[in-house]
């Protein structure tokens, strides 16, 4: 499946003018709030009319169509759950129009929701809302989700309770997701492409691992939260808590590991986190050492400045002072070494699903 | 209480212009409702302008006006007789026509509110998972407005029930025909002696209207309770 998206609308001062194509799996359009990422979601889904819009779907036209003949699943920043039906109504509303009520059994136990079947949303928390939100999304059998900031109304264990769930989702069904999030932790856990976007227009777009290790993304994400993702293999868990990871470049440690041995993992390395050193360190209490090369430095707006490292054919990103780059003599393609602590990475940055 | 046979005629007129005037408006109400919470068409404002007409016209004014155009010598009230043999003139379906015209505005508000209650998001959801716009409005919005539609339909019934002035002026006051329970006990009281049984009248006029807003209380409440999942 391959969705191709070219829309044009203004309204107001509002300008949007973007182009992407998404692939299979989890696409995040990620930006700050007014990038215009709603205003793409409600145009795929055709809730909002544009000025000018050309969306296809496997090759066929879609935004030629009425809302409700798109079969796009849609689960909204607020659940929307309808207040005068019971959950399980809520649930059979969507397979009425989509026909997928053989598949309810399995989503049901896929999303945890069994126990809730007869409760009305008004007594529902928040993230058991959202969770009937997205199996009701899923019932009404969708060509592809469409996903708003689905965990942006949850506090932080409430968001933690969705996670996994949007990982089984992600591995189970095999609808395309376009994903819209203000918050890089969730996309660097969830996506596989990554459109970002900037004052209504496209300022990269790509494969996740790409984007976030691209140097020129560090401004659009946010300087303190820009930085790689790796993948990497659980090797063993020791006793005293730490972990061994495989990457490309070599072994790390790091604390709260939680996924079995052998599982494939995905690992967040903020930019900020990340020393340089031209010199392999000896006598440092960080134990992570991978031997890397310069393939790009880029100077920021401010004192800092990002550079794209290359460990082992994984692409990592460091941000130092641009003072650093003089007095180190920093070059492309010169062959350092990058040192990342193991308290430095968070749990929540490391996650399953590294595919 | 008890009523002679004049007085029960009078009741069950009034009970059947009133039952008749809210039905038949009652789908047009909602129809007229939706549009003007939902919808931006060319000509809004004078829609809304006339549905609320009545309201502010003087009664005799509105009753003068529906015999210019559903009388028999009006153009509406000749077509309608020609086509369908529909007569309003004079008839207890015009004691009705006025009812409903009278009680419209009150029920296109009160549904028009409880329309805009409800958060256009939630149907947009219906729209997404599949359901074409009647399908949303009959599933979604009309369960939600419900309480809104029950409040219209007792306040045009009750409007329908007490209306006199565009009645008596649009199809006079001729008993077994056209005398509702107003224009009983206007007729009554412009007699000598006529007060104790107009007073008889008024009595169920009030059992009338006392019983419709409990009911529709009692409707509301059960409705609420539903939507709440309580």
């Amino acid at each position: 499946m391959s969705l191709s998206v070219s829309i044009r609308h203004r309204f107001g001062d509002f300008d949007l003018d973007v182009a992407f194509d998404a692939g299979p799996g989890v696409t995040a359009l990620f930006g700050r709030s007014g990038a215009g990422k709603t205003t793409i979601v409600n145009a795929v889904a055709g809730l909002l009319q544009p000025d000018h819009a050309q969306i296809t779907l496997d090759g066929t036209r879609f935004d030629t169509l009425p809302v409700h003949k798109r079969r796009v699943g849609y689960v909204f920043q607020d659940a929307r759950l309808f207040p005068h039906m019971t959950v399980a109504d809520n649930l059979d509303y969507a397979s009425r129009y989509g026909a997928r009520a053989s598949d309810r059994p399995r989503i049901i136990e896929m999303l945890g929701i069994g126990a809730l079947l007869d409760r009305h949303p008004a007594t529902l928390s928040g993230g058991e809302k959202q969770r009937v939100a997205l199996g009701r999304a899923l019932l009404s059998n969708p060509r592809l989700l469409l996903m708003d900031e689905p965990l942006a109304a949850l506090d932080g264990p409430r968001k933690a309770e969705i996670l996994p769930y949007l990982d089984r989702l992600k591995a189970e069904t095999g609808v395309p997701i376009l994903y819209v999030s203000h918050a890089v932790d969730e996309v660097a856990r969830l996506a596989d492409h990554m459109v970002l976007l900037a004052g209504g227009r496209v300022a990269r777009a790509g494969p996740l691992f790409d984007v976030m290790a691209d140097p020129a993304a560090v401004p659009l994400l946010g300087v303190r939260e820009a930085g790689a993702v790796l993948r990497g293999r659980v090797v063993e868990h020791d006793e005293d808590g730490l972990s061994t990871l495989q990457l490309a470049a070599g072994t790390i440690q790091l604390l709260g590991v939680q996924a079995p041995v052998g599982a494939e993992v995905r690992l967040r390395v903020l930019a900020q986190d990340v020393l340089l050193s031209l010199t392999e360190p000896q006598g440092l209490s960080a134990q992570n050492i991978l031997p890397v090369t310069i393939r790009s430095i880029r100077a920021g707006d401010g004192p800092g400045a990002a550079i794209a490292l290359d460990a082992g054919g994984d692409a990592l990103l460091a941000r130092v002072t641009g003072r650093a780059v003089q007095s180190l003599g920093l070059v492309e393609g010169q062959q350092l070494f990058a040192v990342i602590k193991a308290t430095s990475v968070a749990q929540s940055a490391i996650s399953g699903g590294a595919t | 209480m008890i009523l002679d046979e004049a007085g029960w005629t009078a009741l069950r007129l009034s009970l059947l212009v009133g039952v008749t005037a809210t039905l038949v408006a009652l789908p047009l109400a909602i129809w007229i409702a939706w549009l003007l919470a939902r919808r931006e068409f060319w000509g809004k404002s004078a829609l809304n302008a006339l549905v609320h007409l009545p309201l502010v016209l003087p009664p005799v004014v509105t009753g003068y006006l529906l015999l210019l155009t559903f009388g028999r010598n009006g153009t509406v009230g000749r077509f309608l007789e020609d086509t369908l043999g529909l007569v309003f003139a004079f008839r207890w379906t015009g004691a009705a026509l006025a009812a409903g015209v009278m009680g419209f505005p009150l029920m296109v508000r009160a549904i028009r509110l409880a329309i805009e209650a409800v958060d256009p998001k939630i149907e947009d959801a219906a729209r997404t998972l599949g359901a074409p716009g009647w399908a949303v409005f009959g599933s979604i919005t009309l369960p939600l407005i419900l309480p809104g539609v029950l409040a219209g339909a007792v306040m045009g019934f009750a409007k329908a029930i007490g209306e006199f002035g565009a009645t008596i002026t649009f199809v006079a006051n001729i008993p077994g025909e056209t005398q509702t329970l107003p224009s009983a006990i206007y007729a009554l009281l412009q007699v000598p002696g006529g007060e104790d049984a107009a007073i008889r009248l008024v009595i169920w006029a009030c059992i009338i209207a006392l019983g419709a807003v409990a009911l529709s209380e009692w409707l509301a409440r059960r409705v609420a309770r539903r939507i709440a999942g309580a």
